[in-house]
């Protein structure tokens, strides 16, 4: 039983993961630059939601689409002020930016809502799932995490897939150029792709932080550079690997937890990731593209 | 002389002028404690600057995980200097500072050539993502390390302290907590020559056969290899070098402090060292010294707007890339290139003709 309990809750650790990775790995796709600033977007969403939750005392659902809303906008402004103008910028100078941004948001929420750590209440109040009497119990949030990373994921894949807005994203990533040149709004597509992210991201944290109930304005930091770890495990740019990179560290860092010790479980994760990238360079679902002469 | 040897001793001159600035001014007392504080990290994170320009500036890649090597630097130079005291084989203060910074850069050196071997196979941002999981391997498994001696020699546990199986002794290093009682045995001396001897290192590697080929390898790695460049070989020792230099920056900064932890050399201080190299100019050594130096001493002038100080500081990094990617600033400063070469050239064109 302990097996299934650590399985599920390495595969809901996982889904959280993979929601923030889609993030980067949607504006690393685009972009090809690396958004440190993602796990402190995450951040925000989760005391946005916070605060609104603990003043307002709103529905909780409410809440969670306010701070999603919040971040999608804070996405938008982030992308325009600090992003755009580096478009023609060689990729360190942008991602020097994504850490200043980085910076900037951690400390904008020090001073707004102070150093120590707030007790974040779970946004999903229904009973835990008992089964097999009492053996194995699982908790409302860690459903509700896994449901809403599938949800995520599909209509994610049905948004690339089938919408014009998706298309246009694909042939951004795929040729900035040649995308303009079929009269697709770059600018604008860059933005959306922001945008989404960004709105990930706090869905992420919340779900994270319903799971793991402590928000700091370093809250981000780790979870952020995990789900960058899961993003390039599962190959940098793609929507599925994301997912199959999320929940596979989650999974990972849940097991090693609980059979090798707690004090070595990011080692691990990080190990597990550099044997993958040496097997396979661009990671499990990644293109490997060749290079011309 | 050339203009590569000028330019050389233009960057000797400064980091000597810099220190002598620095010795005059906390000689004379005109400097504020913190900041007299400040003046061996200063010159631990310009040897740091220097170190990672090799890899970043020169070869072009990208390093996220540089402080890994200060961690490994710094207790294994701690360590060192702890042992040589404790059994008694040199006692005089420099000596043992000289001795744990050789170890410290051997030791980093060592975990440069198992870190670089599969790291340096990957390229690009793939390349960036693995140094970033090795700095966070090295921070958790120092976090784990347990190092303590006594009169049957060493001790080194990866579970706890009390697995060290002592009679006696001392524990140096104690897991999180890390080494506490530490010598101070830095000073603002040791770090000069610490970041002359970087300088040397780098710039006579750049100006080498072998720097040539590390930059051939940057600029263009298949046509750098068509012409029988050994590309590993070069990558490695460009990568190698820099993290022996960031060991004994690190022994430099640990013994500057009575005790330090781990979690001290965490992602946000590659980050900061990053920054360093960034802001001076990729492969610009000069730029990276009075960046690193500038960079630290600017926090702490700003204490006094409190909370707002790392604000500004985000603010000020933005803006500084902004700026600095900025086209029309770009044509400015091209212009103004342009013009002084002109000039140059008209002068050289006047002398020949006298």
């Amino acid at each position: 039983m302990d097996f299934l309990t650590n399985l599920i809750n390495g595969i809901s650790l996982g889904s959280v993961y993979a929601i923030i990775a889609l993030g980067y790995t949607m504006v690393y796709g685009i972009a090809k630059m690396l958004n440190f600033a993602h796990g402190d977007v995450l951040m925000i969403g989760s005391y946005v939601c916070f605060i609104v939750m603990g003043t307002y005392g709103l529905d909780p659902l409410i809440c969670v689409l306010l701070s999603m809303a919040c971040t999608t906008v804070l996405g938008i402004v982030v992308e325009r002020l600090a992003y755009k103008p580096l478009r023609e910028a060689t990729s360190l100078a942008v991602l020097i930016t994504a850490i200043g941004v980085s910076y900037f948001l951690q400390n904008m929420a020090l001073l707004i809502w102070g150093a120590d750590p707030k007790a974040f209440r779970s946004v999903v109040r229904l009973p835990s799932v008992v089964l097999f009497d009492g053996q194995l119990v699982i908790s409302a949030v860690t459903i509700a995490t896994v449901l809403a990373a599938i949800i995520v994921m599909v209509c994610l894949t049905l948004f690339t897939q089938k919408t014009k807005m998706g298309k246009a994203m694909r042939a951004v990533s795929e040729d900035k150029g040649a995308a303009q040149l079929m009269g697709i709004n770059v600018n604008t597509t860059i933005s959306m792709v922001f945008a989404i992210g960004s709105g990930l991201a706090a869905l992420a944290g919340v779900l994270l932080c319903s799971a793991y109930p402590t928000l700091m304005p370093t809250t981000g930091s780790m979870p952020g550079i995990k789900a960058f770890t899961a993003a390039v495990l599962g190959g940098i740019g793609s929507i599925p690997g994301a997912a199959l990179g999320g929940v596979l560290l989650g999974i990972i860092e849940i097991f090693a937890k609980a059979y090798v010790g707690t004090q070595f479980s990011d080692a691990i994760v990080f190990a597990v990731l550099i044997i993958v990238l040496l097997i396979r360079p661009a990671g499990l679902l990644g293109k490997e593209i060749q290079e011309k002469v | 002389m050339s203009k590569k040897t000028k330019s050389q001793l233009i960057t000797y001159a400064l980091v000597v002028c810099l220190f002598a600035l620095a010795f005059g001014l906390s000689a004379t007392g005109m400097m504020s404690n913190s900041m007299v504080g400040l003046l061996v990290p200063i010159c631990a994170y310009i040897t740091m600057a220097i170190s990672l320009n090799l890899v970043v500036g020169i070869s072009g890649e990208l390093s996220l995980g540089h402080a890994g090597f200060m961690s490994v630097g710094a207790f294994t130079g701690l360590a060192t200097s702890a042992a040589l005291k404790y059994y008694g084989v040199i006692t005089a203060g420099p000596a043992r500072l000289a001795v744990a910074m050789v170890a410290a850069g051997l030791f980093a050196a060592v975990a440069g050539i198992l870190i670089g071997l599969p790291v340096l196979r990957l390229r690009g941002d793939y390349l960036a993502i693995v140094t970033l999981a090795f700095g966070e391997i090295i921070k958790n498994l120092m976090n784990n390390l347990y190092l303590g001696m006594d009169a049957s020699g060493l001790h080194v546990s990866m579970t706890d302290a009390k697995s060290l199986g002592m009679t006696g002794g001392t524990i140096i290093i104690n897991g999180p907590q890390g080494a506490a009682g530490i010598d101070k045995l830095s000073s603002l001396v040791s770090g000069f020559v610490l970041v002359m001897f970087a300088l040397f290192v780098v710039q006579n590697l750049i100006d080498s056969r072998s720097g040539r080929a590390i930059m051939a390898v940057r600029d263009n790695r298949i046509a750098a290899e068509s012409v029988g460049v050994n590309v590993m070989k070069y990558r490695l020792m460009a990568f190698v070098v820099s993290a022996a230099l960031a060991g004994m920056a690190g022994a430099l900064y640990a013994m500057n402090y009575s005790s330090i932890v781990p979690k001290k050399f965490d992602f946000n201080t590659s980050i900061l060292v990053l920054v360093f190299v960034v802001l001076g100019g990729m492969g610009n050594i000069r730029g990276g010294i009075l960046a690193a130096a500038l960079l630290v001493w600017l926090p702490e002038q700003l204490r006094f707007i409190g909370d707002y100080r790392m604000l500004i500081y985000a603010i000020v990094l933005i803006s500084v890339m902004l700026l600095t990617n900025n086209a029309r600033v770009k044509a400015f400063m091209e212009g103004f290139r342009e013009r002084r070469g002109m000039r140059q050239a008209g002068a050289a064109e006047g002398g020949d003709g006298k």
